[in-house]
Formats: structure tokens, C-alpha cells, sequence
């Protein structure tokens, strides 16, 4: 079962947090199909949070279409994220590490890596919608 | 939906000074609401008149339908625990379970031995000898065992420390849902009534100066910046809260239902601490006891 945590200084609203850990399991094959989340009083009782918190959350994952609330039982995984992109990690993995020392012998460093990764990935997530 | 608490034009005076003024809210039920503002705001005023321990001197308090102090089936349908969570040192935790079980009619044995259990307290235990975490943990579970529909809190987690505080938030969360209560608490920790609270009462000067859903305040109201430029050129939707200028450059927080539109301001988001800053930052800058109007957002579900 998944352990939800909440960064106070993300900026991210807590109900956005929880619905990001959930997607980031799922696609990395830790939430399966017919598993379950914890309830909202496990979440409340754990983080200490607004139960209106985790209903939003949850309500936003069925909204996707990622988990269904059966009334009394629980809400459970309804697909999964993972599936066949899960075997392409690893090659990628090589790959970006590959990229990474490229990046370091250039004489870059961790935040001008980072900096460069998120306005590549920004510029190119714009051409795709553009 | 039914509020569970409003009040009309609520003021309460000591002597010649008022406590708490004007104040006219609606807080539906269900929610988990933070009562924020520096000491002396009317904070602990607003708190024992929703619970009928004071009575107002002017306008009007609704708790559940009914008028806080209207006997004792009303009376039992608030808990309220006061501030610094009081216990009786004397006495023993089981002491104050039997106390409450004599006092309160919904008495809820069963909740209080089972929490009591679950926070390992030793029954035998005088509660002078408990440490603030477990004390404030009595209180509540005295609170909670009354089986109240709305819970009224005083700075509950105000002398806690940080691992007290949490354990005290985890528990009155779990309970919310668990017993679908109401929640009032009056914090300066802004840091816990964040994750803790649904809805938000800023009172400065014994006035309420915003009320209303969290999210709902984080949606329509924003930080500009930008050059220079006069707070009175702004477009009428857009209300100013506070307004800094440097030579060339000003610095303002509105509330706006609508997108802010002008390119020349960059804007950002507030977190709730700067949005309450921003509120008592105002009242301090007016020094002033202008019946500066309340604004009151309110959900609509």
C-alpha cells in the first residue's frame, strides 16, 4: 500500500501532492490493479491533514479514471500506469546516465544540469502542444 | 447545507472596550475552520460565545439552530476545550473520565477508554504529572468523548512541542472523520492550520477581516509586482489588501475574483501565510478602528 507524505515548502497543494504520488506509483508498477488505497482516516491520522484534503484527491483520481471507490470497502486501482513503458526504463536509464557524464566532462554542474533538463523539457512539452 | 454556526452582527464589550465587534459569519458544517490573529484579537472572545460561556453584548450567535447557552441539550452538542488545555492536576486520568461520564449525558465511555488506551496514559496517572503533549491529549479525548457535533479549540497546540503538536493534529483529523465533527481552533501556527483547515477566520482588532474557504482565498488573491505605479489605478474587480512601493517599483496583494489581465505586473501566488500576514499587515498599517468591511467568501457547494 502506498505511504503518502506532504512537502510543506513544494508550493504544490496538498491535494495535488497526493494525486502526484499516486500517478508516480502507478507508473512505476508500485500500485497495481486492485490495490488498494489507504482510507481517508489512515491519511488524516498519518499526515495530520484535512480529510477534505484526501476526499479531493481521491475524487480527482477517479475523475481519471485511475481508481473507483466501492462505498463501505475502499477505494481501489483501477488501471495501471505502468505497463509496457515500464521495460523501456532501463535502456533509458543507460542512456540519460551516458548524457549525464557527457554533461560533467563539459564542465557542467548539477544546477546548470538540472536547469538545462527542465528548459529542454520544457521547450520541447511546448512544441508538442504547439 | 445548514450552517452549523452564524452569527449577525456579534460584539461582546468589556467595559468600555470591545472584545470582539460586528462580527457576521456563516460557517457551514463538516468543516475544519482556523481562527487567526494576534493575541488580544477576540480570538478566545469568539470561541466561549459560540460556546456559551459568554454572552453577547450585541447581535446574535447560532450554534446548530439554537442559541450556544439554550440548556443543556444544546449545550452538549459543544465541546469546548479551553485554552492551554486545562486538566485538573489533582486528579487522575480515570478521575477524569468518571468526572465526564457524571457531567455529560452523551458520554462516550468507550471512546475515551480506548483512546486513553491507544495513547498508552496510565489511568493512575495524576494529570499534574502528564507531560503538555498528554495533557492536551486528555483534554481532547474529554472533549471528544462529550460526542459534540461542533468542538471549539483555544490555541490547543499553542505550548506543544513540534512531535505533541503533530500527534495532537493526527488525532483531532482521524476524529473528524470518524465521529463527523465540526472543528473550530485558533492557532498562530500557521505552518499546521495549513494542512489542518478547510476554511479560514482572520480576526485583527476585534474584527473579522476575511472569512472563508482556504482554497477559495488562495484562488482570488495575489501578489503584483511591477513599476511604479498609483494603487488607485487599479480596475475596480481588484481590491487592494496591502501596497508597497520603492522608488520605481510597487508591490501589491489584491483580491480579485477575476484573471488579472495587465502585462505590465508579474503575479504569484500567496501561500496562506502570506495571505494572513497581508490581512494583519493591513491592520497594523491603518492603526485605526475603521469598521473596515469583512470579506467574506463563501463556498457554494
Amino acid at each position: 500500500m502506498i505511504e503518502f507524505h506532504l512537502d510543506a515548502r513544494s508550493g504544490v497543494s496538498p491535494y495535488l501532492q497526493l494525486v502526484h504520488q499516486v500517478r508516480h506509483a502507478l507508473r512505476l508498477g508500485l500500485l497495481r490493479e486492485g490495490d488498494r488505497l489507504p482510507t481517508v482516516k489512515d491519511v488524516v491520522a498519518r499526515l495530520a491533514i484535512n480529510p477534505n484534503t484526501v476526499l479531493k484527491a481521491y475524487r480527482e483520481l477517479e475523475h481519471e479514471g485511475l481508481v473507483a471507490a466501492r462505498p463501505g470497502v475502499g477505494t481501489f486501482v483501477t488501471r495501471t500506469l505502468a505497463n509496457a513503458s515500464l521495460a523501456a526504463h532501463e535502456p533509458l536509464r543507460r542512456e540519460l546516465r551516458r548524457w549525464l557524464a557527457k554533461a560533467r566532462l563539459a564542465g557542467l554542474d548539477d544546477e546548470s544540469i538540472e536547469a538545462l533538463f527542465s528548459t529542454t523539457f520544457r521547450s520541447a512539452a511546448e512544441e508538442d502542444i504547439a | 447545507m445548514t450552517p452549523i454556526l452564524q452569527s449577525q452582527e456579534l460584539g461582546k464589550k468589556y467595559g468600555r472596550r470591545w472584545a470582539l465587534r460586528d462580527c457576521t459569519l456563516e460557517i457551514p458544517a463538516g468543516r475544519v475552520v482556523g481562527l487567526v490573529g494576534p493575541n488580544g484579537a477576540g480570538k478566545s472572545t469568539f470561541l466561549k460565545l459560540a460556546a456559551g460561556q459568554l454572552a453577547p453584548t450585541s447581535g446574535g450567535i447560532t450554534v446548530l439552530g439554537g442559541r450556544p447557552a439554550d440548556g443543556p441539550a444544546q449545550l452538549a452538542k459543544i465541546g469546548f476545550v479551553a485554552q492551554d488545555t486545562p486538566v485538573y492536576p489533582r486528579l487522575t486520568v480515570a478521575d477524569h473520565l468518571r468526572l465526564g461520564a457524571g457531567l455529560n449525558p452523551g458520554w462516550d465511555a468507550g471512546l475515551a477508554r480506548q483512546r486513553i488506551e491507544r495513547l498508552g496514559l496510565d489511568p493512575a496517572q495524576r494529570a499534574g504529572g502528564l507531560s503538555g503533549g498528554q495533557r492536551a491529549q486528555l483534554a481532547l479525548t474529554m472533549g471528544l468523548a462529550k460526542r459534540p457535533r461542533l468542538l471549539l479549540l483555544d490555541e490547543p497546540v499553542a505550548s506543544l512541542d513540534p512531535l505533541a503538536r503533530r500527534e495532537f493534529l493526527q488525532g483531532l483529523m482521524e476524529a473528524v472523520v470518524e465521529y463527523e465533527l465540526s472543528v473550530v481552533l485558533s492557532s498562530h501556527l500557521l505552518s499546521d492550520l495549513e494542512r489542518a483547515c478547510d476554511h479560514l477566520i482572520v480576526l485583527t482588532g476585534s474584527r473579522v477581516r476575511v472569512a472563508g474557504e482556504v482554497e477559495r482565498l488562495l484562488a482570488t488573491h495575489h501578489r503584483l509586482s511591477g513599476p511604479r505605479r498609483e494603487p488607485g489605478r487599479l480596475p475596480a474587480d481588484q481590491h487592494v489588501i496591502t501596497a508597497r512601493h520603492a522608488d520605481r517599483q510597487s508591490t501589491v496583494i489584491v483580491r480579485a475574483d477575476g484573471p488579472i489581465l495587465d502585462p505590465s505586473w508579474s503575479v504569484s501566488h500567496l501561500t496562506l501565510e502570506d495571505l494572513v500576514l497581508a490581512y494583519m499587515d493591513r491592520q497594523a498599517d491603518q492603526h485605526t478602528d475603521e469598521p473596515a468591511r469583512a470579506i467574506t467568501l463563501e463556498g457554494r457547494r
